[in-house]
């Protein structure tokens, strides 16, 4: 536990991030006045759907897409998954082959596992030593049996921003469906599915200062897709369940602010994250960053300081006892990140040592120049104890 | 404004606005982070599947944070036949549409049949024609719902469970209607998987779980990472679940009073109907047996019955013709059409809370007067 006067600084805004005040007054209303069941034809029910649609508009205009090519979902995870087993199956007649990147998040990884055991087949892109897909062997692994090929935008470990616009232009002319999960990257990055040629993607609120438990999938127009969830067909029946307006009113209100914000907040970010570099570049000699620096979100950094990477877990738990909160590769997976190295850097040739030692600084929109200051201050105290420690034992 | 749609959705509880707002407000941590933040939001989850659990009298390890009851049934189905080599699927025509086109997937995936057990018009489900159902036949899913969200009747789910137990069947019981309005005794009643959405208690939407007998291991629906002990993946919704949790407290809190306030709501509204309207009837068993919430009217045909629905709803009167997804005519609701013998009368559901008043009944059953 802290001690309530430590200086709280988080710095874990790729894990989650913490509800812009200005949403929680736009769920608000939605929780109280406005509860009505949006399937209902009374009045409760009919304001309820005409929020809905708006909202639904609006999240559709800031990816260039039309409205009723949003399926609103329970996250991520769900619209990740969707996609992958939707499109398997519901094109299954034209092949069972897909395409996916090595450096997925675990729910699209884990959901290739599981295609596997139905009779899939899966593809899986390497990366090279920077996290960027290997468009080369992409193509060549394009076949006349694939029916998707899935790459997300930017990767939540390393940041680094795929050439999804690249991937998607190859898709539209081996006329292969492209999917990316763009959780990490929508909000902070601009996303455009017509000019990017996406026929599906995935998105959530939670990591744009919106509430937990909401995101959706966009689904092109003509999209043959199978529902995962079925029942009093809501959602152009394609994700049933009583709609979760709150929820859906704090996704779109999240989402409007980062629109609005994006301009001053990539050049404010990028900003804080340079200062953030040089500093550990003066600190430490052996400090290396993991991941291409000129294809990577703003809000990113991943590094480690050779010969320490050993020490991360304690160094983060360090760190923690100060009121620092940063990660260890992924947080968003599971418990077990500890002890197992990250696929992410594997994938890009480090070792599983190396692979276990990064760690993941993301910055948000609520950290300040003094946070970096007090971050670098923090971990060089704290390094400089383990080196101690070290050099005794 | 007068809400009787509370078997589409309920108001949220002051209580479990507050609840949700401090969380909102003050926790926001990732509960698979190791760090301070994650730690935090890991214990409000803990502490709230302890709650839940505790009034359900099982196991926290049984319950599993989903988000809805639709999702918890889809889980189950698809579960059953994935994992439990279980081919053959019997169920009846009056269940909700999550059961019913969840099933429906299965059949048309080739992984099961369904077999239907026919109800009486009363809607009630013939326990013997469903033990022969069960018995004849290799091991089943028997997917029954305890309380109608149309017409209220309450499936005797002790005499259910035991034909389960007898031939060794799996069953799911559609509980989405009966928690938080009911003292469930899922071991009692041998019920293996149960369902339950937040928003049908005063809780918020978007949040529910599924109940799964600790004996039972099934996949999951979705892929991902191992939360909800590898069951179901996704950074949890740590506001719905606060939530829910407090509004299964409220519920369970005042559940003897809340009935029995609730049920005489229900038979003042019966008597008045009775006094006012000649030839009024009751679909399903809601006017005496039924689960409490739920009034299920039938109004003989006038010339303007078919308006009578729209009409309440312009005098500020909320009423549903059935399901939320049906509109009022009996012929759009798949309940009413396997039951009811009279296509031509109106029915209407009319369903109460505790925060309903016999004021508001005097005010209905004067609009009922004008429009009907
Ligand atoms: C009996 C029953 N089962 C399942 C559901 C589905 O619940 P939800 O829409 O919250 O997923 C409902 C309500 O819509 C219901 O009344
Ligand atoms: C890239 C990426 N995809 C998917 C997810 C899963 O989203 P959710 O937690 O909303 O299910 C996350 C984060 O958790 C992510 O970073």
């Amino acid at each position: 536990m802290l001690a309530s006067n430590t200086k709280k600084i988080y710095l874990d805004n790729a894990s989650t991030t913490p509800i812009d005040s200005r949403v929680l007054e736009a769920m608000l209303p939605y929780l109280s006045d406005y509860f009505g069941n949006a399937s209902s034809l009374h009045s409760f029910g009919t304001t309820v759907k005409e929020s809905l649609d708006n909202f639904r508009s609006q999240l559709a205009g800031f990816i260039n897409a039309q409205s009723d090519e949003i399926i609103f979902t329970s996250g991520g995870t769900e619209a990740n998954n969707f996609a992958l087993k939707g499109i398997a199956f519901a094109n299954r007649s034209k092949g069972n082959h897909i395409i996916v990147s090595a450096i997925e998040h675990d729910c699209i990884l884990n959901t290739c596992k599981w295609l596997e055991t139905q009779g899939f087949y899966i593809s899986y892109v390497p990366v090279d030593s920077d996290g960027l897909v290997d468009m080369e062997k992409l193509k060549r692994f394009i076949n006349a049996r694939t029916t998707l090929v899935s790459v997300m935008h930017a990767n939540n470990e390393i940041g680094a921003i795929q050439p999804i616009e690249e991937i998607g232009r190859l898709c539209r002319e081996r006329n292969v469906y492209f999917h990316t999960d763009a959780c990490q990257s929508f909000g902070k990055i601009p996303v455009d599915v017509v000019s990017q040629n996406i026929s599906l993607m995935s998105l959530n609120a939670h990591k744009i200062y919106g509430p937990k438990g909401v995101g959706c999938l966009y689904v092109k127009k003509g999209v043959n897709i199978t529902p995962l969830l079925h029942g009093g067909g809501q959602e152009f029946g394609l994700r049933s369940t009583t709609e979760n307006i709150a929820g859906i009113a704090g996704f779109a209100k999240a989402a409007e602010l980062c629109m609005n914000e994006m301009g001053t907040e990539i050049g404010r970010i990028t900003h804080l994250r340079n200062k953030l570099v040089e500093g550990l570049q003066n600190k430490f000699e052996d400090f290396y960053i993991n991941g291409s620096m000129t294809h990577r979100l703003p809000n990113n950094l991943n590094f480690a300081v050779h010969g320490l990477e050993g020490e991360t877990i304690r160094l983060l738990l360090l760190l923690d006892e100060n009121g620092i909160a940063v990660s260890a590769g992924s947080a968003c997976s599971n418990n077990d990140t500890s002890k197992s190295a990250s696929h992410v850097l594997q994938a890009m040739g480090k070792d599983p040592f190396e692979a276990r030692g990064a760690i993941r600084v993301s910055l948000g929109r609520f950290n300040t120049e003094d946070d970096i200051d007090h971050f670098l201050k923090t971990i060089l105290q704290e390094i400089n104890k383990l080196s101690s420690i070290f050099s005794k034992t | 404004m007068i809400y009787f749609d509370n078997a589409a959705t309920t108001a949220l509880d002051t209580e479990v606005i507050e609840r949700m707002y401090g969380v909102m407000k003050n926790t926001f941590g990732n509960p698979s982070s190791v760090h301070a933040y994650g730690v935090q939001a890991r214990a409000l989850i803990d502490e709230c599947r302890e709650k839940v659990a505790s009034l359900l009298h099982v196991s926290p390890s049984e319950i599993f944070f989903t988000s809805c009851g639709t999702e918890a049934i889809n889980m189950v189905i698809a579960g059953c036949c994935n994992d439990l080599n279980i081919h053959r699927i019997i169920t009846s025509p009056l269940e909700h549409h999550a059961v019913m086109h969840a099933c429906e997937h299965e059949v048309k995936l080739g992984r099961c049949k369904v077999e239907l057990v026919k109800p009486d018009n009363k809607g009630n489900i013939n326990i013997e024609e469903l033990e022969n159902i069960v018995k004849n036949g290799e091991r089943a899913l028997v997917c029954l719902m305890h309380a109608n969200n149309e017409i209220g009747n309450l499936l005797s789910i002790a005499e259910v469970g035991e034909i389960c137990r007898k031939y060794n069947a799996y069953f799911l019981c559609d509980t989405v209607q009966s928690i938080g309005k009911f003292d469930h005794d899922f071991k009692e009643n041998n019920i293996h998987f149960a369902a339950c959405s937040a928003h049908k208690f005063h809780g918020p939407k978007g949040i529910g779980f599924l109940y799964l007998n600790g004996d039972i291991k099934i996949s999951p629906l979705l892929q991902g990472g191992g939360q909800e002990r590898n069951m179901r993946p996704g950074t949890e919704n740590i506001y719905g679940i606060a939530g829910l949790a407090k509004a299964m407290e409220v519920a369970y809190r005042n559940l003897e009073a809340d009935v029995a306030y609730i049920k005489s709501l229900k038979a003042y509204m019966v008597k008045r109907l009775k006094e006012v309207i000649s030839d009024v009837g009751f679909n399903g068993e809601s006017e005496e047996n039924g689960l409490h919430t739920i009034l299920n009217v039938s109004f003989p045909e006038t010339r303007k019955s078919d308006m009578l629905l729209y009409n309440l709803d312009i005098e500020g009167i909320t009423a549903s013709g059935g399901s939320a997804c049906t509109s009022g005519s009996v012929t759009e609701s798949h309940v009413l059409k396997a039951i009811v013998a009279d296509l031509k009368r109106t029915a209407i559901r009319f369903s109460f809370s505790k925060f309903n008043t016999m004021d508001e009944v005097d005010k209905c059953i004067e609009v009922i007067k004008k429009v009907s």
